[in-house]
């Protein structure tokens, strides 16, 4: 329902955009009849209500329509770039639990100490920075002083598997520092509830060993929710990795998203967007199902 | 006269406070023997809480800072090293805390959770520890044990749930059991079942009792002895008939008078009498008064040293001896006592 | 006995302004973080007279200089002077973020106040649009609304306003469900107060809190987001100057002279960080169960 209601909007916003593709397609010069031929090819000279509906039937059967600028159906076009997107929003994601749960759970143990602080100060600066300053600074150090790993591109993971994993680890982490800085101040937060519970005193009174109330009764509430967070996070990463993308080259659907901006190719922007507000929505169901697996109060 | 299960000794705790040092417990001592039921008394504030988690050391150390000696059965629990205090909670005394829905886990089976209880303090395996679990459960009174023990702490009733810490807190046979507001969070009708269990369960196993409370209906229905608790330290103790029937102490008096009672006759006019309370606030812990704790609120101020001078803890002169052969003594905390006594 | 014009019902503690103002000192991380801010703000404000220069005073010769005394944070590629037009650009992106913002808790608040306080089906319409526009990824949104509409400042404003609309409406919205159906706004309504007036004087002052705190959180945000943005060349356009766009103009120097996208990215992430800073003091304060730990309350 929601989607239905985003993929009208996706429509109107498109068409609203001003420039006129069919120009920008067919480049300087061109005559009167290739451009009257292309615009019906295109269906663009029917009223936008029907184009609408064209558009969305199509959709549902999996037909998201063909480039303006290249004439390759859409859905490949962005078939080849999901890959890439997907590939460093996940790495980014795992990067940043790696670190974020053990520095989170580490300061909720140790309020006020030095790790603590430390962690804090991290985190805070971690979400005040634009990801793509940070992505040039990474490319500044790494790539041009230091020399060590390359500034961009994509390589397959098939192909290449050392290459491939050379050029994520800078991306990641530009895009990596924001989410790994949310989750690290939501874990601080939740183990340092879980700390003060009723039950762990109980657990406590009751002579077990600290390690076990820690796994078992502070750690095991307190990580629950990360699952909601965790999701929340890589849906928004899926779509902000925009702009890092253009900065390391990266070859995937936000780059695309924006090319498609630029030359007003509305079957690509929309077939992207609409796939981006599709994903997000597959997301939050998927992390609310799960949540409810996990979690014995909402189970029955 | 059988020795003691616990006694307590001039336990004093503070607490580090951004507004100071509170100091919530000063100077408490009593003793607690086999099969008998000490209720402790007070108003939220006087500390009652505090003293036995310190008794426990369930009290963080970075902010508690604990005096005086606990045996538990000859062993001080408060200068044990931490190896020991565990191995001794469980088996040595057993908590119930106020609200049975935020002390049990939320997300751990009622099962898993008595069970790790009782593998932690024996070499049982988990299906030995299941099926003594079950027969917890059955001692407490709930119905059908091995299905709850897969069952969630939100799928049962409250006092279900507070029957299932009972459990816990006995599941390792411990000499002492503690309760701390066990009842408060349940329905009156429920209040009856509880207590109820507690005290067959006690005269079961000859478990000895602390029931913290500050509903005087509960004291007079279980306990043997009551310990009276204002501003950190005990102000009265004794029988319970002593303490209730014969209050020495104007704050007891004071809590006593403020019941209302159906058997106060009405006024002159039929009016019904305006019901006695105590004025004012208890002192915050970080600002005690120099003399007797009670002096702002007293309403008797029966003696010039009242206001600068500690009053100690003496025995009245009317003490009866308690049951079971057993001298109690009914000592109060002031020098108002004979302008009081009546 | 007249009854009295207003029904005596108890009214929840508002926070007193005050206290709160007083307890959030007491935080000094995010005090030193408001005063920075303010320092940034007064810049902003009087950029003119504190940049040593102009935005666009070109300097061929003395191009891609490195910092100096003469040039602080040194000179681009035009020998324009780097510290002017971080000073310039700091007044873009505060306009834009305080702006957007602004239009957004207006604009949210109001939706959120509406659809919480009427319900039913006015509550879903409205709450359904929210979600759709929620469920647009923001950056995307942004890039969407300044591609219809065109590239620039203002349109820019317009854009971040509207892709956090949604935040603010249900924020609204979440303190309107849970103020209402308060005894005290049914005393108030049982004496005939009107719809409006319940709104002022009991809902809003509710829903203040988490409000300001959201806002602060946003402007976070806000800057961040003008920034990616004119990186990306559709948010302020040259030559104006804006911190994004010095980043991007920037990134093409970066080995040769690190300082034209060094400086404006520190700007945006001191000012961000500031604003993120005061949000989590304001957020600690204005959390009741927060605020009555922090007073000193309980035992």
């Amino acid at each position: 329902m929601v989607l239905a209601g985003v993929s009208v909007l996706v429509f109107s916003l498109i068409h609203l955009v001003r420039g006129d593709p069919v120009r920008l397609a067919l480049g300087t010069r061109y005559s009167q009849e290739a451009y009257d031929a292309l615009r019906a090819r295109n269906g663009l000279d029917q009223p936008l209500v029907e184009q609408y509906f064209r558009w969305a039937g199509r959709a549902l059967t999996g037909d998201l329509g063909v480039s303006f600028r290249s004439g390759e159906p859409v859905t490949v076009l962005i078939g080849e770039r999901l890959p890439a997107t997907l590939t460093l929003a996940f790495a980014a994601i795992l990067l940043a639990l790696l670190i974020a749960v053990p520095l989170g759970t580490l300061s909720a143990l140790r309020p006020r100490s030095l790790t603590d602080r430390v962690a804090t100060v991290i985190s805070q600066i971690g979400i005040s920075v634009p990801d793509f300053w940070l992505a040039i600074v990474l490319i500044l150090v790494f790539a041009g002083t230091l020399g060590w790993l390359p500034s961009g591109g994509y390589v397959p993971l098939g192909e290449d598997p050392l290459g491939w994993l050379q050029r994520l680890i800078l991306p990641a982490i530009a895009v990596g520092v924001v989410s790994g800085s949310v989750i690290t101040r939501f874990v601080r937060s939740s183990v340092l509830e879980a700390l003060g519970s009723d039950h762990v005193r109980t657990a406590q009174a009751k002579g077990l060993p600290e390690r076990q109330v820690l796994g078992w009764h502070v750690l095991r509430n307190a990580l629950l929710p990360l699952v909601t967070v965790t999701g929340v996070q890589l849906a928004y990463l899926l779509s902000g990795v925009v702009v890092v993308e253009i900065v390391f080259s990266w070859p995937g659907l936000g780059q695309l998203a924006l090319q498609s901006v630029e030359a007003r190719d509305y079957p690509v922007l929309q077939g992207a967007i609409l796939l981006f507000a599709f994903v997000f929505l597959v997301i939050n169901l998927l992390v609310d199902l799960l949540y409810s697996r996990i979690d014995p109060r909402i189970r029955r | 006269m059988s020795a003691p299960v616990l006694d307590v000794e001039d336990l004093r705790v503070q607490l580090r406070t951004p507004r100071g040092t509170a100091h919530v417990v000063n100077g408490l001592t009593y003793s607690v023997g086999p099969g008998e039921t000490v209720a402790v008394v007070g108003e939220s504030g006087s500390g009652k809480s505090v003293s036995v988690l310190a008794l426990l050391g369930l009290l963080p150390d970075r902010v508690a800072t604990v005096s005086g000696r606990a045996l538990l059965h000859g062993e001080d629990l408060l200068s044990m090293p931490p190896e020991r205090l565990r191995q001794v909670r469980g088996p040595g005394a057993g908590m119930v805390f106020q609200d049975p829905m935020t002390s049990l886990n939320p997300v751990l089976t009622i099962g898993k959770q008595i069970v790790e209880g009782l593998r932690a303090h024996s070499d049982m395996s988990t299906a030995v520890a299941r099926r003594r679990a079950a027969e917890l459960l059955g001692e407490v009174g709930l119905p059908d044990p091995e299905r709850v023990l897969d069952r969630y702490p939100h799928e049962l009733s409250g006092g279900m749930r507070q029957r299932v810490v009972i459990a816990i807190a006995l599941s390792n046979s411990p000499a002492l059991l503690i309760a701390d507001e066990a009842t408060t969070a349940l329905d009156v009708t429920v209040q009856a079942q509880i207590i109820d269990l507690v005290e067959q369960l006690q005269s079961d196993h000859g478990t000895g009792v602390i029931w913290i409370t500050h509903d005087l209906g509960v004291v007079a229905g279980i306990a043997d002895r009551v310990l009276v608790m204002y501003g950190g330290r005990c102000v009265e103790d004794g029988t319970v008939d002593d303490v209730l029937e014969h209050p020495v102490h104007p704050y007891t008096r004071g809590l006593l008078g403020s019941l209302p009672d159906l058997a106060t006759p009405l006024g002159p006019d039929g009016e019904v009498p305006d019901l006695v309370t105590v004025p004012g606030l208890p002192p915050p812990p970080t600002d005690l008064p120099a003399g007797c704790v009670f002096w702002p609120r007293c309403p008797v101020r029966g003696d010039t040293r009242c206001e600068t001078e500690q009053p100690p803890l003496v025995e009245i002169a009317d003490g009866h001896s308690g049951h079971r052969g057993r001298e109690l003594p009914h000592r109060a905390a002031t020098w108002c006592a004979e302008a009081a006594h009546e | 006995m007249t009854a009295p014009a207003e029904p005596v019902a108890l009214a929840p503690a508002r926070p007193r302004w005050r206290e709160t103002l007083g307890l959030l000192a007491r935080n000094r991380t995010a005090l030193v973080a408001a005063l920075v801010l303010l320092a940034i703000i007064l810049v902003a404000i009087f950029d003119e007279t504190f940049a040593p220069q102009g935005a666009n005073e070109q300097d061929i010769d003395n191009r891609l200089q490195a910092p100096s005394w003469s040039h602080l944070f040194g000179t681009d590629d035009l020998g324009r002077d780097i510290l002017s037009r971080v000073i310039l650009g700091a007044s873009v992106s505060l306009k834009v973020g305080f702006l957007s913002v602004g239009l957004a808790m207006v604009g949210g608040t109001i939706i959120g106040l509406i659809a919480g306080f009427y319900g039913r089906w006015v509550d879903d319409t409205l709450m359904r649009i929210m979600d759709m526009l929620f469920a647009f990824p923001a950056v995307l949104l942004a890039i969407a609304i300044l591609a219809i509409r065109g590239p620039g400042t203002s349109n820019t404003i317009i854009a971040i306003a509207i892709v956090y609309v949604p935040i603010f409406a249900r924020v609204t919205r979440a303190s309107v469900l849970g103020v209402r159906e308060e005894v005290y706004v049914r005393a108030s309504r049982s004496v005939g107060a009107s719809d409006f007036r319940l709104i002022t004087r009991h809902v809003l002052p509710n829903a203040a809190p988490p409000i300001i705190v959201q806002a602060s959180i946003s402007l976070a945000f806000a800057v961040l987001a003008e920034a990616a943005l004119s990186f990306l060349g559709l948010g302020t356009q040259p030559p104006n100057p804006s911190w994004g766009l010095m980043l991007a103009e920037g990134r093409g120097y970066i080995d040769l002279a690190w300082w034209l996208a060094f400086f404006p990215g520190m700007a945006i992430v001191i000012t961000v960080l500031c604003f993120n800073l005061l949000g989590d003091g304001l957020r600690d304060v204005l959390d009741p169960r927060q605020r009555t730990l922090m007073a000193g309350g309980g035992r």
